[in-house]
């Protein structure tokens, strides 16, 4: 199935990535041939087979409940492409 | 058009989702403080909870154990494994650009909160899964509207549990009767203290209507910001009458995001949530499976405290409370445990009763006039003192009416009865020679009520217990009084 | 002397520097002024530390001036891919979106390195947010080969690898999320190791795949590159998925032999596209460890061609949501003349990634878009399976794979640029290794008629990096690695 520009639309969108025409068409066809490469897998038979989110196989990964504070706080606030007093300032946000 | 003539053609069918900050001491993935309430902006954050790069989430423990902690005590089915997931959106209080909860394998299902009604009524419960909070947006300071937005995100991680809740609430009543069942649960539980004031227990309500006799729901709405009780009964009958009257007129209820606004008492579709989402939910690869593991599981069993509904059954056994009495007592773990500690200081659980009338009467009436959080009412008038009031009272050493003063007293200046009456003068005389006298003078000088006793007008009693009264400033002991009238008008017989 | 000092390796630079007999602010000296003197032409570092090694050295001198241990990497410079957080410097990943952007902590591995004594002297570029086998996708500049500037240092870590290549650092750390320590050591003709996944932990490193990702070192030779990874790995509670094992020692013996050591060589990856000088170059490296004793067969990895386009669906749709905190709202490239806050985002991200960057949150978007994920992230898992299995089957009949690290030598810069799919092919042999998650790495078996680094590739069981370090050392004893050119 090839992937249409409107297609592409979206994803840019979702992605929250603006892209220009030339970049949208270019996508469209590199996506497509990616995705066309892709196609080898779905002949493998993979029903019976679960599926691999971590090789390591931990589970129950867990650290006590205390509570401690970071001390280079303010650092966090002075990359801040625009703050206001100990806010970070953003784009009018309607609710 | 008036809700009941809309009940009569349309049923309602509303589902809710109700976010809980669990009381841990740290956020769900960092180590920084959870409590941020009234703190200033971004003082509880780090690295991890304002998304910086390379930074990476590790579980908080307690949290596990609140969220299973919840999970048992309403009845969920705890999974064997569950799921952290990613779940994608783009938002400026989001640090990451996506929100860690889980999706396809929560952590727990299928259980169900029993409302009381009338009639009691099983609110069935989908799932409860864990998840972190966003932080906090400011559009306006005051009263001012700002043409920007500020963002703190101390709130950003704090953990959080979703209980979703089957579609089986069918009025705003039950929604309601549903959050403050809820809230009683996680209080009891020691999971969450619920406050919503502060933003701890949140709700959002799937609502829809369908005609009376049709199976199939009706397109569902969903609402946000029900920050109150009282909201969430509002915003429900608001909704329930707009889609109603929407319907009637041929229209179409719209799957749509709207947000409740209290002020106005209106809802209105959100403009953030035009778009419909795509959340591309995935299993974060940055956080390992989480197991019930039997061992914790079977500890958290055997700790379970004593819940609500078991609670209220045995307040009914126990102190012989009538099933409402013991309802509203036990709706509250604060309330509950209140008067567990009144009667304990009264002495006896005979003054179970008494005590139940004098909280939800008195006290609960002065803390609503003053406007005072039940939290509090430990410190206006703790628990031993007004039990030993309640005490005081069944002995006969106060009378009803007087110890309405000794309360006021009490509320005042945090003094014991027992000294309030004795410094106010206002124990009840229950010396039989002093109050035989009074009966005497009493009966001296009310010779025409005398007489009507005589012939058997059993009334004509009130005016010598008035006058004894009145001679012993009230402090006469009133059942000793009509003992002695009798007593003093046989004697005349003889 | 002075001049010597650079060629040292780096556990003699902290044998001295711990004796006293040379001070590591010597030692530092001498390495930043080879980075004046080569770098310019190079162009390996995006930023070069001198203030702060120089103080970081005088602090490791005054250490063991007062008594105290250096540490194992006392005095010893490292460079560091510029993806890996050093608290208070610049961490660009190589991207517009990121220039500026001060690190407020340190990473883990920095965090180690420190307490062992060593010394930060650079960030070293990479391709953007390390999305690249070539380096050229760097949004600043190309670094180039240290063998010919024409040509690419591979990537992603082609900055780390040039480093050490050029004797501007004896260390350096890279990240390895398909190869992209193992391809860049390989053209480089360096030593650089993939851990297994979990044994170094990935705090601090700006995730790219996050079930792929892994840390690891570049060194000029295989017990220096023991030396760095023994300091760098081991348990972190900072990182949920770092295994739960102590660091270790590699105690690496010169003149071990290899006598009942089981090599596989995996027949799928002697066939599509490999270079005729580097087949017959791991060729001659197989006769080589037959020398020492080892047995070698042949064995098979059926799902191998698979690798790829599982790799490119995994790693694009971790890499979707792990970049999505770069939105200009907190910190990075923020375009704050945005008609709306919609638009405030895209123009930020549209702006401040570049082609490769962009064109893998597209692929990973879509795989992770309603209506796709079985088909696309829900399938590659399922393989990613197979994949593994296949490692777990053949590591019961033999203790080691070897492999040659890329089809190719270094290509020409602009060569694969223009057809993504030709470049993400380069990465063919390097890839199944990540998803299988078991240890890797690559060292040099020689020079092609070009005068060019081939690099042979070792696999082993997870954390049995010891059996795989030992094996490349007994390589480097009998096939010392070819120096590069004044
Ligand atoms: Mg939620
Ligand atoms: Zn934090």
């Amino acid at each position: 199935m090839p992937i249409d520009e409107k297609a592409v639309r979206h994803i840019a969108r979702l992605a929250r990535m603006e892209l220009r025409a030339e970049e949208l068409e270019a996508y469209r066809n590199q996506l497509d041939k990616i995705l066309e490469s892709m196609e080898e897998l779905r002949a493998l038979d993979t029903d019976r087979v679960s599926a691999t989110s971590h090789v390591l196989g931990l589970t129950d990964v867990l650290r006590p409940d205390q509570a401690r504070l970071f001390e280079n706080r303010e650092a966090l606030l002075e990359g801040a492409p625009e703050r206001e007093g100990p806010y970070y300032k953003v784009r009018k946000v309607i609710e | 058009m008036t809700e009941a003539v809309l009940e009569k053609e349309f049923e309602l069918v509303v589902g809710l989702e109700v976010h809980c900050q669990l009381a841990t001491a740290s956020k769900l993935f960092c180590a920084c403080p959870s409590g941020s309430f009234g703190l200033p902006a971004n003082t509880h954050v780090c690295p991890v909870c304002t998304g910086q790069p390379g930074t990476l989430p590790v579980l908080n423990a307690a949290a596990v154990e609140l969220g299973f902690k919840a999970a048992l005590g309403l009845g969920c089915r705890l999974n064997e494994t569950s799921i952290f997931a990613r779940k994608n959106y783009f938002y400026p209080d989001l640090p990451k650009g996506y929100q860690i909860s889980q999706y396809e394998q929560p952590f727990s299902e299928h259980g169900a909160l029993e409302i009381q009604g009338p009639p009691p009524k099983r609110i069935g419960i989908h799932r409860i899964h864990l998840e972190e909070d966003a932080g906090k947006l400011l559009h306006s300071i005051g009263a001012e509207e700002l043409g920007y937005s500020l963002v703190d995100f101390n709130r950003a991680g704090v953990p959080l549990i979703e209980i979703v809740s089957a579609p089986d609430i069918r009025s705003p009543e039950e929604a309601a009767q549903y959050l403050v069942g809820l809230k009683a649960v996680l209080q009891y539980l020691g999971v969450s203290n619920c406050d919503m004031e502060k933003g701890e227990m949140r709700c959002d309500a799937n609502v829809s209507v369908r005609p009376r006799g049709q199976a199939v729901f009706g397109t569902r709405a969903e609402i946000k910001n029900l920050n109150s009780f009282r909201g969430v009964r509002d915003a429900i009958a608001y909704e329930f009458a707009r889609q109603c009257e929407l319907v009637r007129e041929g229209g179409r209820v719209a799957q749509e995001t709207r947000l409740w606004d209290a002020d106005s008492g209106l809802t209105r579709p959100m403009r953030s949530k035009e778009e419909a989402h795509d959340y591309r939910y995935f299993p974060d690869p940055d956080l390992v499976p989480l197991r019930a593991e039997p061992a914790l599981v079977r500890r958290l069993k055997e700790t379970l405290p004593e819940l609500p509904a078991e609670r209220r059954k045995r307040f009914v056994q126990e102190y012989q409370l009538s099933e409402y009495d013991a309802g509203v007592l036990t709706s509250d773990k604060l309330l509950a445990d209140y008067f567990v500690g009144v009667v304990a200081a009264s002495g006896s659980n005979r003054y179970a009763k008494a005590s139940a009338n004098w909280i939800q009467g008195e006290l609960l009436a002065k803390l609503n006039a003053t406007g005072t959080p039940f939290a509090k009412a430990q410190q206006c008038i703790p628990p031993a003192h007004l039990g030993e009031m309640v005490r005081l009272i069944g002995e006969g050493t106060l009378s009803s009416k007087l110890a309405k003063d000794v309360f006021a007293k009490m509320w005042e200046t945090g003094q014991a009865p027992q000294k309030l009456v004795s410094s106010l003068g206002l124990s009840q005389v229950t010396d039989e020679g002093q109050i035989a006298a009074w009966v005497l003078e009493a009966m001296g000088e009310n010779q025409k009520a005398v007489e009507d006793l005589r012939n058997g007008k059993e009334r004509a009693i009130g005016a010598i217990v008035g006058s004894v009264m009145k001679k012993s400033k009230g402090k006469a002991n009133p059942d000793l009084v009509n003992r002695l009238i009798k007593e003093k008008l046989n004697d005349g017989k003889r | 002397m002075k001049d010597g000092w650079i060629d040292w390796a780096a556990g003699r630079i902290a044998e001295e520097v711990n004796a006293g007999r040379v001070k590591a602010e010597e030692v530092v000296r001498a390495f930043l002024s080879r980075i004046r003197e080569v770098d310019p032409r190079l162009r390996a570092f995006v930023t070069v530390l001198e203030a702060e090694a120089l103080e970081q050295a005088r602090a490791v001198d005054a250490r063991i001036s007062a008594g105290k241990p250096g540490g194992r990497l006392a005095g010893v410079p490292v460079a560091i891919k510029d993806n890996m957080l050093v608290r208070g410097v610049e961490t660009t990943c190589s991207s517009k979106i990121l220039r500026g952007y001060k690190a407020p902590y340190d990473a883990t591995v920095v965090t180690r390195l420190r307490l062992e004594g060593a010394v930060i002297i650079g960030k070293t570029n990479l391709d953007e947010f390390a999305m690249g086998s070539s380096t050229e996708n760097s949004a600043f500049f190309k670094t180039k080969n240290p063998w010919d500037l024409e040509r690419v240092p591979g990537g992603s870590s082609g900055g780390s690898a040039a480093a050490v290549a050029a004797r501007m650092a004896p260390l350096a750390l890279g990240s390895d999320t398909g190869g992209s320590i193992r391809q860049p050591a390989a053209f480089c003709g360096v030593v650089g190791v993939k851990p297994t996944y979990g044994l170094v932990s990935r705090y601090g490193l700006v995730a790219f795949a996050s079930s792929l990702d892994q840390i690891g070192p570049f060194a000029a030779n295989v017990a220096d590159a023991a030396l760095a990874l023994s300091v760098i790995e081991g348990h972190d509670a900072a990182d949920s998925t770092s295994a739960p094992v102590e660091g270790r020692r590699y105690a690496l013996e010169d003149s071990l032999g290899l006598a009942g050591l089981r090599i596989g060589l995996p027949k799928e990856y002697f066939t599509q596209g490999l270079e005729r000088e580097v087949e017959a170059s791991t060729r001659a490296a197989v006769k080589v460890f037959e020398s020492l004793g080892a047995s070698v067969r042949e064995v098979s990895l059926p799902h191998t061609r698979y690798a790829v386009s599982t790799y490119y669906i995994l790693a694009p749709s971790e890499a979707s949501a792990n970049l999505a905190r770069f939105d200009g709202m907190r910190y990075g490239y923020s375009r704050r003349e945005a008609s709306s806050l919609e638009q405030a985002y895209a123009s930020s991200r549209g702006e401040g990634f570049g082609p490769e960057v962009k064109r893998r949150i597209m692929l990973g978007t879509y795989a992770l878009s309603s209506g796709y994920y079985d088909a696309y992230y829900g399938k590659a898992q399922r393989v990613r399976t197979l994949i593994k299995r296949d490692f777990d089957e053949v590591f019961e009949s033999v203790d080691l794979l070897l492999t040659p690290t890329a089809p190719t030598t270094a290509f020409r810069f602009g060569e694969k640029s223009a057809d993504p799919l030709q470049m993400y092919l380069s990465d063919i042999f390097t890839i199944p290794c990540n998803i299988a998650g078991c240890a890797g790495l690559s060292m040099p078996s020689g020079l092609d008629s070009r005068g060019l680094p081939i690099g042979i590739q070792l696999l082993a069981r997870p954390f049995e990096e010891s059996r795989m370090l030992q094996a490349a050392r007994a390589f480097e004893a009998a096939r010392p690695f070819p120096a590069l050119p004044a």
